[in-house]
């Protein structure tokens, strides 16, 4: 073969041309990706890319067609690594009318968990999430907001060293959204890889350290965020000064008070226009390079495909 | 095997604790024992005591009605000259007036039952009967036929036996056809209600949503099975405690109806009536039915019993779960879907009303070999008695058609399972199963 399993003991997740088709469409179509150890990994793309085609063949729900999943350094195995494995699907749910105590218990013990085991951890929990009073209600008897944090609770209750969440703040008010956010920080922060997709921008920018964009079965786009806003960089800067600019007329692409918008060819040319202040001892309240938002190099990327329109809402 | 264990349990443990559970579990029984207890007593009481008051003009049947039997007491009485018929029972305190006409040319020309309400069946039948009767004594003593000669030919009746040739052991067709009959039909009842409970299970995590969570930990195929063996022992579990609670229940008879203990064990307490019965049915025919019910094969009864429910539950109940997968909230769509598996039940159930008179037809052995149809058309012939290689090649096909559908329903199950807001045609799942 033309890959070899790595031995790289940093690299939790990597996908080898991973493909997976269907009678009418390519859903993935030939993706590799390595997701390092503790990182919190943002899958991006527009509905219908392939994002959860993708996730359920790293949860062993399905098969790929063609290509491998080394899993912590393992050819993965679902009936092994599932146990490692904690998967919140897009569509979510629970037994309605099945007591919450006894559902997670449930939940642990196939995941694995001894009886004992899992009870600790629903403790640890319940306490944690202010949930003590939950163990006999159902799931019918929960607020919307409440049965999302016990979702989160019943995926995250065996320790995985590998989460995966299918657009996890879809439909979460702002102070649950918060919660969960927090609860994805600690986790990684203890060392747990987090694999979450999204067609959310925004969320992807403040949460996540590395990112693949994925369109149409295929990743267009992979790598740190930094770096990823710096390879699409315009040299573009922002300078917010106590008086009007002299000189520079020719860069100013928009100007509102003495707020300024510049556009060089090059960066060196930000340098001189950072002499040209101090030389004029301008009072420089703000210099700063303007990096792409996410949202604009992914509409940028996929424009031109079906899927553009989604980004632009 | 532990995760499919801890799925079985979950399933098992929901739905014994589930009010429904219980309450079906204790009633049934109680009612069937009502319903049980209501014909028994019937049976024995019959109908309050009747007084019947006869005025008869032809002067033959004077004093010659049976007045030995209980439901009916007979008085004879002229009726008195222009006094009606309702005046006539009152001033007799009788429920019943029997007006026999003077009869023309020894020919009987009219009798007339008055009672108010109109009359009963049973005491209609009871009249023509007894009148029957007594005339026909009257015109064979006519013609010259002695008492002693006349009860000796109503008496004699003709004892008809039948044996199984290959045995020589008697046999009896009325209870083999109600043995099979209730075997057949009582798979076919649970065909349908566990089979039905294992879709709607399927559709609830479908619906939910949990599937996808669950699969994620468990493959498809335990999540299916899980569910199916859960459910299996549930009924099991219902069927036990009915046997338990009639079991018990039948122990409570003679105290409810007392006296019923004496006619069972053919104590001296037997009414008239019913030892007239019992002559009349033949010697020994009550004793006869026992034995042939002790000489049906009961433990090859149970037995096939028993593996054709487990065998016609499981075959179906995987393709029960497959089209509880394929439905998305609606539940006509649900209706829809099912019909390709209730057809087979429903035409295996019409084969086994034939087969419970016609045990041996092509049809009855096509059907009792066919898998999809063999729970039900084995077991109304079985009583009868099956050839043994009929009999292990039903099984053999039921245990292969098991696992081909078991096999089919997973791949449906699988991809059914995880689709969503779609509505699935069958040409579609037909593609799943090519090609996956």
């Amino acid at each position: 073969m033309y890959f070899s399993i790595s031995n790289d003991i940093s690299i939790m997740l990597r996908l080898e041309h991973l493909k997976k088709y269907y009678a009418t469409q390519k859903a993935v179509d030939d993706i590799s990706l390595h997701i390092k150890k503790g990182t919190i990994y943002g899958l991006l793309g527009p509905n219908g890319a392939g994002k959860s085609s993708l996730l359920r063949m790293v949860t062993g729900i399905t098969l790929p067609d063609e290509g491998k999943i080394i899993f912590d350094g393992q050819p993965f195995n679902a009936n092994i690594h599932s146990i490692n494995i904690g998967y919140m699907p897009e569509e979510r749910g629970l037994y309605k009318k099945m007591k919450i105590g006894e559902q997670i218990l449930y939940l642990a013990q196939l995941k694995g968990l001894s009886k004992i085991e899992a009870m600790q951890k629903i403790n640890y929990w319940f306490k944690k999430m202010d949930m003590h009073s939950w163990w006999n209600k159902k799931v019918e008897d929960l607020s919307k907001g409440m049965s999302q944090k016990l979702q989160f609770v019943t995926t995250v209750i065996h320790n995985p060293k590998l989460l995966i969440l299918d657009e996890p703040f879809s439909g979460l008010d702002p102070v649950n959204s918060e919660i969960i956010k927090q609860e994805i920080y600690a986790l990684a922060h203890t060392g747990t890889t987090i694999l979450f997709s999204t067609h959310r921008m925004e969320q992807v920018e403040e949460i996540c350290q590395e990112i693949a964009l994925i369109n149409q079965g295929k990743v267009i786009l992979q790598g740190n965020v930094a770096d990823v806003k710096n390879q699409f960089k315009r040299n573009q800067y922002k300078l917010v000064i106590d008086q009007a600019l002299q000189g520079f007329e020719q860069q100013v692409v928009s100007n509102n008070d003495f707020e300024y918008v510049l556009q060089f060819s090059t960066p060196n040319e930000s340098k001189a226009l950072l002499n040209h202040c101090l030389q004029h001892n301008y009072h420089i309240q703000t210099f700063q390079e303007i990096l792409p938002s996410l949202n604009e190099i992914f509409i940028q990327q996929v424009e031109g495909t079906t899927a553009s329109r989604q980004f632009t809402n | 095997m532990n995760k499919i264990w801890l799925i079985i349990r979950r399933e098992y443990i929901t739905r014994v604790r589930k009010k429904s559970f219980i309450v079906t579990t204790l009633l049934i029984p109680i009612m069937m024992f009502g319903l049980i207890t209501l014909f028994v007593y019937m049976a024995i009481k019959s109908e309050e005591k009747q007084k019947i008051i006869v005025y008869d003009e032809s002067g033959i049947f004077e004093n010659q009605l049976d007045t030995t039997q209980e439901s009916y007491t007979v008085l004879y009485e002229k009726i008195k000259p222009g006094e009606t018929n309702s005046a006539f029972i009152e001033r007799n305190d009788a429920d019943i007036y029997l007006h026999i006409f003077p009869f023309v040319n020894n020919a009987p020309d009219s009798v007339h039952i008055y009672k108010e309400g109109g009359v009963s069946l049973s005491a209609k039948g009871f009249i023509t009967d007894q009148l029957d009767n007594i005339y026909q004594i009257k015109q064979l003593q006519d013609a010259g036929i002695n008492k002693t000669q006349i009860d000796s030919i109503q008496n004699s009746s003709i004892n008809v036996k039948s044996f199984d040739l290959k045995d020589n052991k008697e046999t009896n067709s009325e209870i083999a056809s109600s043995i099979g009959y209730f075997m057949g039909f009582l798979i076919y009842m649970v065909i349908f209600i566990y089979g039905a409970g294992v879709m709607r299970g399927v559709m609830e995590e479908k619906t939910n949503r949990i599937a996808e969570v669950i699969i994620s930990s468990v493959k498809p195929f335990q999540l299916m099975m899980g569910k199916i063996i859960g459910i299996a022992l549930v009924g099991l579990t219902q069927f036990m405690m009915w046997i338990g609670l009639m079991l018990i229940l039948q122990l409570l008879l003679p105290f409810l109806i007392p006296g019923l203990g004496d006619v069972l064990h053919g104590g001296a307490s037997m009414t008239p009536e019913m030892q007239q019965q019992m002559n009349a049915m033949g010697t020994g025919e009550n004793m006869g039915m026992i034995q042939s019910l002790m000489n049906q094969n009961w433990g090859l009864i149970l037995g096939c019993f028993l593996f054709y429910f487990l065998g016609g539950y499981f075959l179906y109940a995987s393709m029960f779960a497959a089209v509880g997968s394929l439905v998305n909230e609606d539940p006509q769509e649900a209706q829809q879907l099912t019909i390709p598996i209730t057809m087979p039940i429903i035409l295996g159930f019409i084969i086994m009303a034939t087969s419970v008179k016609d045990p041996n037809s092509s049809l009855s052995v096509f059907g009792s070999l066919f898998p999809l149809t063999s729970p039900i058309v084995m077991l109304a012939r079985i009583p009868y008695g099956v050839p043994l290689w009929q009999l292990l090649l039903s099984m053999t096909l039921l245990i292969a058609g098991f696992l081909f559908m078991t096999w089919l329903s997973a791949k449906i199950y699988r991809t059914g399972i995880l689709l969503y807001g779609k509505k699935i045609t069958w040409k579609e799942v037909y593609k799943w199963i090519r090609y996956s």
